[in-house]
């Protein structure tokens, strides 16, 4: 696993760049809780064009982090989801937490 | 007649042995020409089979083994996942969506639910000498007269 980020427009932009499994579940909790320290962002956008697997260990990290940034008011969305990942985001529901955006 | 193979491997309950795990069952189905989704739900429904292993199968510092099997028989596909570790003391209870044995620590307790939607078949056998999951799915998008 592999996290670019960057900061535009007031929306923090994180890109999730390989496999989100057991595996690599660790780093990735662990490097965004430190991105989402950084100051001057109020949404947060993950991006998941670069993501080429994930099981719903992946749910599990995603739900984690929206519970941290609920508390803080700042939205996480999703966007360039796969097919395959959307199909496990529609199951879980996890649109209803943090929408897909175009 | 019928076309059959298997294949077997045997590893420890390590995660970074779930990506092997996946590329293994992928590689091995390749030749019954699945479609690329039917490769991703089969890798996905690995992927939390042997989670499940690595995750709540051997809770102490010692790993014991996971065994993968994986079976053809014509355009159907078996595969049964064995570990010897601790079992699953309610069964039913762990097939529930969103529940997990671990709320501490931010699981989804969508594995089996994941296994159940991209597979035929899931059937868990389960004591205190270990877990077996055996998960089946027929193949659609054969293209076997493609093939080579």
């Amino acid at each position: 696993m592999q996290i670019k980020s960057r900061i535009s427009n007031n929306t923090l932009y994180v890109l999730l760049c390989g496999e989100l499994d057991e595996h690599s579940a660790n780093y990735t909790k662990l490097t965004l809780d430190e991105l989402f320290l950084k100051p001057n962002f109020q949404k947060i956008v993950i991006d998941l064009s670069e993501l080429s697997f994930m099981d719903s260990t992946g749910i599990g990290v995603l739900i984690g982090r929206y519970k941290k940034m609920k508390d803080k008011n700042i939205p996480i969305y999703i966007c360039n989801p796969s097919s395959h990942a959307e199909k496990i985001f529609k199951m879980t529901g996890l649109y209803e937490i943090m929408p897909k955006i175009v | 007649m019928k076309y059959s193979n298997f294949m077997e491997v045997t590893f420890k309950a390590l995660s970074v042995n779930e990506g092997f795990a996946r590329v293994c069952v992928a590689s091995f189905c390749v030749q019954l020409n699945p479609s690329v989704d039917e490769i991703t739900d089969i890798k996905t429904a690995v992927s939390e089979a042997v989670t499940n292993c690595v995750v709540h199968a051997y809770p102490t510092a010692v790993k014991g083994d996971i065994t993968l099997r994986c079976e053809l028989e014509d355009d159907m596909i078996s595969i049964t996942v064995t570990d010897k570790g601790v079992g699953i003391k309610d069964i039913e209870k762990a097939r529930e969506p969103f529940y997990t044995s671990k709320p501490s620590e931010e699981r989804s307790g969508m594995g089996f639910t994941v296994m159940e939607s991209f597979m035929d078949s899931v059937e868990v056998i389960s004591n205190s000498f270990g877990t077996m999951v055996r998960m089946t799915k027929k193949i659609i998008n054969t293209m076997s007269e493609v093939g080579c």
